[in-house]
């Protein structure tokens, strides 16, 4: 078998635990090609279904094709999708685009606190993640069955073992587990596994007119194009082959100090 | 030393171990540095951080992503990052040496193939250098090699090097591990790590990256019989697939499928797989689904097989366990045990050993070993409330392994290891289908005129060597040739087939004597004379056939000969065994014989001759015995 083959079954068996330990189970689906490739997955492990909703948690500055790439793929896989968004904070306007907030408190609360009150608001008890280990070093210490207290936070000192396969699917009334089934997977699997499946990913990847494009999708204001000639798939992954820059080079928020975006993952950040 | 990464289909985890401070994290950080992998700016990054902070680089912080760990200068959990050689891909899982961490690193070398061990030139062989050879030797790592670190505090000594390496060396031996390298490092300065260092010419190789290269990839046990544990059944598109991962041997359409524990046999109709060609068969770590071609009631947790080779299935079996969690794991405490799908109440049997896996030294509790504490390791066995299908970890990995789950945590880890667990046999098998119980329209009575007697259970009892065996034997000719249905329900035949699946506990016992009561019931039933011949030292198993009998119809036969007489005849030498404590729990030797206060018939076989005994139970059944004029 050959390594995106397994990584494919593991990722399969880990949604498969996940669908039958959770009867409150949801999947974040942030439109990237990260959670894109977890929705295929979910086909892939429920024989071409997605038996739990979606849940896409709205800041409303994402850039407008993501939203148009969105709601094609709901209406030709058949999904069912729950929006959420902050509305209280939008209407105030205390955001980072507004000038009211800094990046990381903005994510703060357009993402991690829309995302709470989504769960809340639905009984959400599992909810799966596309994170992935390599992406930056506190993911790099993640669980496949990740337990977050009833604020959302996370125990990064004291988090379960993992062994052999067996999960943590006990857990108290009132907290949740995140279920991450890419965390095993890198950048450049994602994109060779795109290539072996054919799934189709939003354009904003590909380089445009500017030999610009997309690296890591995230909200306009805080997100920029790496420069780069990839128009395609196949080229993509020619590019990471070669590349040494950080896939989150271009996400502005991870920045801001050195320890910002593990604060925002302490605190509930996918 | 910057390369594309190539295309490479081969991966290979592996687990950075040792005690705290030894230099494991800042052995990784060099590692991708040395090799030209850290990503660009990261090094840059991190130094700049370290002069605002007023504190020397460190190239550990590369892995000790958290703000605690920096701020304590020590890794707290596993990481994992992605690294490649010419040859292959590498997770480097960076895993703590904290023994407050344990758990941490269990999670870390639990998933890897091979291990690298660190150890301290200066500070020597410590606690943890030992207990994460034991543990790495526990979780069944076997490609080990040492790196004696921080050499450059030793003066780059060969005969430091050597003494740590022949101390290491001897106690890896005594835990059966054996390393297949010791390399001589400084981390810090990256001598020897991917090339030769000049600080140590007496080192001609090989350096850790060429150590790197020789583990190799283990194989996908392919080859070894099938084990397919149902993960959920999905009814989908008018289809009912039992979806699961093929953990080994190989799945083919057409299998017959044996379904453990609730043995239930169907044959596999279609493999299910989406966006890829179905196929006809499924290998080792595919995740697929399955249907069947005739519907049988399975759920999770069951373990599909081939009849040819099915698990064992047992409510009891002996393990090697380590505790991660907070409370102790006690003796008396109902757990939950996870096996492949399976989830079944636990609970300890009894604790052999407690080993501190440090110094490989016995724990002592007192007399009687109630529990396993924090970050010991145990040799136990475990009861189950429910049958458990399971292998020897030696023998199928996937199955051999279980967690211990206390309350919400995940607290233990265990692998099964060899004792006498009856295999079942093919005849065990065979399970009926639509169990129902049916009246029937022929009724005892004609039965019995058409036999010319009513059934009965005779049931002798006694010590082994009282002459039950040659007693029944006796009366089945005897009866037989009065013409009389007979059949004598013999203790091997039971055990070989119906009982295989039990041992000699008392909780097997127990249930062997309700199978045999069982169907000496049925032959009763049937209208035939069913004699036993079952030591059943217990007066509550023998109470509870003759109350599923009709009264009257079970004559209950003590036959009694004392010990001394009996240990006498010993007929199978198993007296002398008991003696020599080659076997336990022997009745009457060191397991007690609870006599029967008020027996149909009591034969004292030390005075009777078998011709006597027999004709005193014909008396009892009131069946004439013309033949007793002719003994033997």
């Amino acid at each position: 078998m050959d390594s995106l083959s397994k990584l494919e079954n593991q990722s399969i068996y880990i949604l498969r635990e996940a669908f039958h330990k959770f009867d409150h189970l949801a999947m974040l689906w942030s439109i990237g090609k990260d959670s894109t490739v977890l929705l295929w997955l979910a086909r892939k492990a429920f024989f071409g279904h997605v038996p739990f909703p979606l849940v896409h948690v709205d800041t409303t500055y994402k850039i407008p094709s993501m939203i148009e790439y969105r709601d094609r793929l709901v209406r030709e896989w058949k999904l069912q999708l729950v929006v959420g968004k902050n509305e209280p904070v939008l209407v105030s306007g205390v955001t980072y685009p507004d000038g009211k907030a800094t990046r990381v408190e903005c994510c703060g609360t357009l993402k991690k606190d829309a995302l709470k009150q989504v769960l809340d608001q639905h009984h959400f008890t599992g909810v799966i993640v596309g994170v992935r280990r390599d992406e930056e070093p506190t993911r790099a210490k993640e669980r496949y069955f990740s337990p977050r207290d009833k604020n959302m936070e996370w125990n990064v000192e004291d988090q379960p073992p993992e062994l052999w396969d067996q999960f943590k699917t006990d857990f108290k009334k009132g907290t949740h587990i995140r279920i991450h089934p890419l965390l095993h997977w890198t950048e450049l699997n994602v994109w060779e596994y795109i290539e072996r499946e054919n799934i189709p990913v939003i354009p904003l990847y590909f380089a445009n007119g500017q030999d610009e494009r997309y690296r890591s999708l995230g909200c306009a204001p805080c997100t920029f194009p790496i420069k780069s000639k990839a128009r395609t798939v196949r080229e993509i992954v020619e590019e990471l082959r070669q590349t040494r820059t950080p896939e989150r080079s271009g996400r502005a928020q991870d920045k801001e100090s050195e320890d910002a975006f593990e604060k925002l993952r302490r605190d509930g950040y996918m | 030393m910057s390369s594309p990464t190539p295309v490479l289909t081969e991966q290979l985890k592996i687990v950075i171990v040792g005690h705290v401070d030894h230099g494991k994290s800042t052995f990784v950080g060099r590692l991708f540095h040395d090799t030209g992998r850290l990503p660009e700016g990261k090094l840059e990054q991190l130094q700049k951080i370290a002069e605002r902070r007023g504190v020397p680089f460190e190239w550990a912080n590369l892995m000790d992503a958290l703000q605690s760990e920096r701020d304590q200068n020590i890794t707290i959990d596993t990481a994992q990052i992605w690294f490649h050689t010419a040859k292959r891909q590498y997770v480097i899982i960076d895993a703590p040496g904290h023994k407050e961490f344990l758990k941490n690193m269990i999670t870390g070398a639990a998933n890897a193939e091979a291990a690298l061990l660190l150890i301290d030139a200066n500070e020597g062989i410590q606690e943890n250098s030992r207990r994460h050879g034991y543990l790495l030797h526990l979780l069944g790592i076997r490609q080990v090699a040492v790196l004696v670190n921080k050499m450059d505090l030793q003066g780059y000594s060969q005969e430091r090097f050597r003494q740590i390496e022949a101390d290491y060396r001897e106690w890896l031996k005594t835990i059966g591990l054996e390393p297949k390298f010791f390399v001589p490092i400084a981390a810090k300065h990256g001598d020897n790590i991917a090339s030769l260092s000049r600080q140590m010419p007496w080192w001609n190789g090989p350096t850790v990256l060429e150590v790197l290269d020789e583990f190799t990839v283990s194989e996908l046990p392919n080859a070894q019989p099938l084990r397919f544990p149902v993960q959920d059944v999905y009814r989908f598109d008018d289809r009912r697939i039992l979806a699961g991962r093929v953990e080994s041997g190989t799945l083919k359409v057409g299998d017959r499928l044996l379904f453990s524990p609730n043995n239930k046999v169907s044959t596999v109709r279609t493999i299910e797989r989406w966006n890829a060609p179905a196929g006809n068969q499924a290998t080792a770590g595919e995740s697929v689904g399955i249907t069947l071609t005739e519907q049988i009631f399975v759920e999770r947790g069951a373990i599909a097989t081939l009849e040819t080779a099915p698990p064992y299935e047992l409510t009891r079996f002996k393990a090697r366990l380590f505790w991660l969690g907070r409370n102790p794991f006690r003796k008396g405490k109902t757990y939950k045990l996870k096996l492949a799908t399976q989830e079944v109440e636990c609970e300890i049997n009894a604790i052999d050993k407690v080993i501190d896996a440090s110094t490989l030294e016995t724990v002592s509790r007192g007399s009687d070993q109630v529990c396993v504490g924090r970050h010991e390791v145990a040799e136990l066995s475990l009861h189950t409330k429910r049958p458990v299908a399971f292998d020897l970890h030696s023998e199928i990995v996937s199955t051999g392994r279980f967690v211990i789950v206390d309350g919400f945590d995940v607290s233990g880890g265990g692998i099964i290891v060899e004792d006498n667990y009856p295999r079942r046999t093919a005849d065990s098998l065979h399970k009926s289908e639509n169990i129902y119980w049916s009246e029937g329209k022929v009724t005892p009575r004609q039965r019995a005129l058409l036999h010319g007697h009513a059934g009965y259970v005779v049931w002798l009892t006694g010590l082994s060597g009282a002459g039950k065996s040659t007693i029944a034997g006796e009366l089945e000719r005897r009866l037989f040739n009065l013409g009389r249905h007979a059949y004598v329900l013999d203790g091997d035949k039971i055990r070989h087939g119906l009982c295989s699946d039990l041992g000699f506990s008392p909780e097997d016992r127990k249930e062997n004597i309700r199978r045999v009561g069982e169907v000496a019931k049925l032959f009763a039933d049937a209208g035939l004379i069913c004699i036993t011949a079952f030591i059943s030292p217990y007066r509550s198993d023998r109470a509870l056939v003759r109350s599923i009998l009709p009264a009257g119809k079970f004559v209950e036969v003590y036959v009694n000969a004392p010990l001394e007489v009996c240990e006498q005849r010993d007929p199978k030498g198993l007296y002398a065994k008991a003696r020599a404590k080659e076997i336990k729990e022997f009745t009457g030797v060191s397991a007690p014989y609870e006599n029967p206060p008020q027996p149909e018939v009591e034969l004292r076989t030390d005075q009777l001759s078998v011709s006597e005994s027999v004709a005193k139970i014909l008396e009892h059944l009131q069946i004439q015995d013309a033949d007793s004029a002719i003994t033997i």
